[in-house]
């Protein structure tokens, strides 16, 4: 550990500190519907969308109508992307003459990304053409971001409204986060990519001979204009197999800086809006600051644990002073990968620029538990705030058992059906993870998929369930998925998806319909510092409690193994 | 039921919005990225008398005693013989993808063993005077294509690169330290040598 690395990770804390009321007040303003510099622009496109589609922006939707807006969305989304994926070898911009994906890949990679989770089944250059990475990928890049955040901003009115039954119409607010954030956005971003080093070109591969006089072929693809929305919309679907390790993806210290900031950006923004919307900004901060701290203690365990040497190789005559260095690139180094690790999946980004199967066993440890705890450190865009929502709910029902009153958050009662709602939501991610995974390491179409034994092995399959309900995507990557991986973790991915959103949009309409509670001297703050040690406690017990076992017998027990020297 | 009038909506948005950023930005990106940045858009290719050399961000494979040598790389590729298996094919820029060895794997310790004995016995000046190996020469990158080693692996190889091309040590030294790229402002990134770079300064001295 460094000066350097410290000050890399403050900086960079600092950075999204700063980022997150600008932010927070441009989605504030484009959801509301209000004229922001792209809308002034972008207006008439806006318009004419609605226009074709039947849409009425003003028209409210009930809960139950939001959430089936969304789902047909969803169905629609993954009926065309299995139809592109599978038609691909006939369809035009195809340089590389990539054949027709599986359909159990198709299928799999279909969920993955209209989930917003991005896993990756296959290797990108020798799988995807590039209309599929175009007309496939980076649309589901852009809509399920949106898709997330209207999500989010639903439930949030959910709290806002007083003796109404609806909390937006689903339509405006995906079409206007798409034209009015993500696209003038990532149109900035990408250009900075491409200045950077990252192609943006529609051919295939170039041919160069090296100095040594050998062949070597170089894939290329329009690269850039995925990338950008691939880190804003805490996607992570790279364009090559190592996605943000490729020096295409991510070419130097300085762009591997921005895609941090951007996994964040708008996980950030939306705590912001959240205060904002619900009229007191102090109440987004408070979520902001119990998510830094979960943020900063992962972050800083994985730095301290990736800046040591693998202890076997001391014997061997290798300097331990650059840490471990397996599956790290040289010009990101131990910071700057083990700080991208930890934001990936404190958001439910997945990109990533190292190898997490190769981190020392604490090291990996750190990003299955931030996915474990539901990735609400930051989180994915918009899933991150309604995940962490359903945490404070479960925070202010322990506060009011401990004091004998009714729960309240934010002015409203919480009643017997929002804690199921909310139990409902928070017991399915860990029956998909753990579930699953005993599942995997006993039969044999499981087991057979795996690449490392012993407890690696273990996690290797828990990272994969884990990574699959969290809507993460990225992976232990030594796993090379078959059918019965493909088909698990795409129900893994639609249950952590949609048992979520559903829930969640239940208990916004049951939120708006109810009275406002007044403030008494009574009512539980929920904007100081006893609300945030209370959450981050519940937090981490909830998902203490229940992954303890699960990562003993995987990254606690290979690390005990790491330090007697038992190898498998 | 209520369904049926989400279907328009479905499907007319999801055709609009694909056309849009799935046709119309990535599309209009290109053209405008390949007028500003031509050369980037287009891979960053070195060119040297006419010919593509590789790219300034990908690395390649360097295995003769007159080039510095880049990391070990886990890429592969189909088998020449026999085009149904794949072999080890370091540097293979068309599928790229890291070792994803654990860090209790046996198969891990034994390729950094068999690595830094044959780091050793090309460089056994470096080991004589006392050289631990720079741990980036013997583990693989994430990419496997990793274009850049620490200046200390640079540093490590100098003799051997030296007493290859008969050229002074001193001025391969010299040579290796005009090529460090310095972390930006001091804290952001790492000191590293992009190999290929270096070869073809090297390569231009003579």
């Amino acid at each position: 550990m460094s000066v350097t690395g410290w000050t890399t990770i403050l900086v960079f804390f600092l950075t999204i500190v700063v980022l997150a009321r600008p932010v927070g007040g441009v989605l504030t303003r484009v959801l509301a519907g209000e004229r922001t510099l792209p809308s002034r622009i972008l207006g008439p496109l806006e318009r004419a969308f609605y226009r074709l589609s039947g849409v009425n922006p003003d028209e409210e939707q009930s809960w139950s109508q939001y959430a089936l807006a969304v789902l047909a969305f969803k169905l629609v989304c993954f009926v065309a992307v299995y139809l592109i994926l599978r038609l691909q070898a006939h369809l035009p911009l195809n340089p590389a003459g990539q054949a027709a994906v599986a359909p159990d890949l198709a299928y799999n990679t279909a969920i993955s990304f209209l989930t917003n989770t991005n896993w990756q089944s296959y290797a990108g250059e020798t799988t995807m053409s590039h209309l599929s990475q175009m007309l496939a990928l980076t649309v589901q890049n852009f809509v399920s971001a949106a898709a997330g955040i209207a999500v989010a901003a639903a439930v949030i009115r959910g709290f806002t409204r007083r003796e109404v039954g609806t909390i937006g119409n689903f339509w405006a607010d995906l079409t206007r986060l798409t034209l009015y954030v993500l696209l003038p956005a990532c149109l900035v971003l990408a250009l900075f990519f491409v200045w950077q080093g990252v192609p943006q070109s529609l051919s295939g591969v170039v041919d160069a001979t090296t100095l040594e006089g050998a062949h070597q072929t170089i894939a290329l693809g329009p690269v850039a204009s995925q990338e950008a929305i691939k880190m804003l919309g805490t996607n992570g679907g790279g364009f090559f197999n190592t996605n943000s390790a490729h020096p295409f993806e991510n070419p130097d210290a300085l762009t591997n800086f921005v895609q941090m900031v951007c996994i964040f950006a708008l996980g950030a923004g939306l705590t912001n809006m959240f205060g904002r919307m619900v009229g007191n900004e102090r109440q987004g901060w408070a979520i902001f600051a119990a998510m830094s701290v979960l943020f900063m203690v992962g972050a800083g365990i994985l730095y301290w644990s990736e800046s040591h040497a693998n202890p076997a190789f001391a014997a061997l005559g290798v300097d331990p002073i650059q840490g471990n260095m397996e599956g790290k690139e040289v010009r990101f180094g131990i910071v700057g990968s083990a700080l991208f690790a930890a934001v990936t999946t404190d958001a439910s980004c997945g990109a990533v620029n190292a190898m997490h199967e190769s981190f020392l066993p604490l090291g990996g440890m750190v990003p299955l538990v931030n996915m474990m705890l539901g990735e609400i450190i930051f989180g994915g865009v918009g899933s991150g705030l309604y995940g962490f929502i359903l945490f404070a709910i479960i925070a202010v029902f322990m506060a009011g058992l401990m004091v004998g009153r009714t729960p309240e958050y934010l002015g409203k009662k919480i009643e017997a059906r929002e804690l199921k709602m909310t139990m409902l939501a928070v017991l399915c991610l860990p029956l998909v993870m753990l579930g699953f995974t005993a599942l995997a390491v006993v039969v044999s179409p499981g087991t057979s998929a795996l690449s490392a034994a012993g407890p690696h092995g273990f996690s290797e399959a828990l990272y994969a369930y884990t990574s699959a309900a969290a809507n993460n995507g990225s992976a232990f990557s030594g796993l090379t998925a078959n059918p019965f991986w493909n088909v698990t973790l795409g129900i893994g991915m639609m249950i952590g998806r949609f048992f979520v959103i559903v829930p969640v949009l239940a208990i916004a309409g049951a939120m708006a319909v109810k009275k406002n509670v007044p403030t008494t001297s009574g009512t539980f703050p929920t904007d100081g510092g006893l609300f945030i040690g209370l959450v981050t406690g519940v937090i981490l017990i909830v998902g203490g409690l229940t992954f303890l076992p699960a990562l003993a017998l995987g990254p606690i027990v290979e690390h005990l193994s790491m330090l007697r020297g038992i190898f498998s | 039921m209520t369904m049926i009038r989400h279907i328009r909506p479905a499907l007319v948005l999801f055709a609009l919005l694909s056309i849009l950023t799935g046709l119309a930005y990535p599309l209009g990106l290109t053209a405008v990225a390949n007028l500003v940045f031509s050369h980037q858009a287009q891979g960053s290719i070195i060119i040297r008398d006419g010919h593509p050399v590789g790219s300034a961000l990908i690395g390649q494979n360097f295995t003769s005693d007159r080039y510095f040598h880049p990391r070990p790389s886990a890429t592969s590729g189909v088998d020449p013989a026999d085009p149904s298996k794949s072999v080890p094919t370091p540097y293979n820029a068309a599928v790229s993808v890291g070792s994803n060895l654990g860090p209790t794997s046996r198969s891990l310790v034994a390729r950094v063993s068999a690595g830094a004995v044959a780091i050793g016995a090309d460089n056994p000046d470096a080991i004589r005077e006392g050289w631990k190996i720079p741990a980036d020469l013997v583990t693989t990158s994430a990419s496997g294509l990793d274009p850049d080693i620490s200046p200390e692996a640079a540093f490590f190889q100098v003799r051997r690169v030296a007493l290859a091309r008969h050229l002074p040590e001193m001025r391969v030294h010299d040579l290796v330290v005009q090529m460090i790229r310095q972390p930006m402002m001091g804290w952001l990134g790492e000191p590293h040598v992009n190999v290929l770079a270096l070869n073809l300064a090297l390569d231009a001295v003579q």
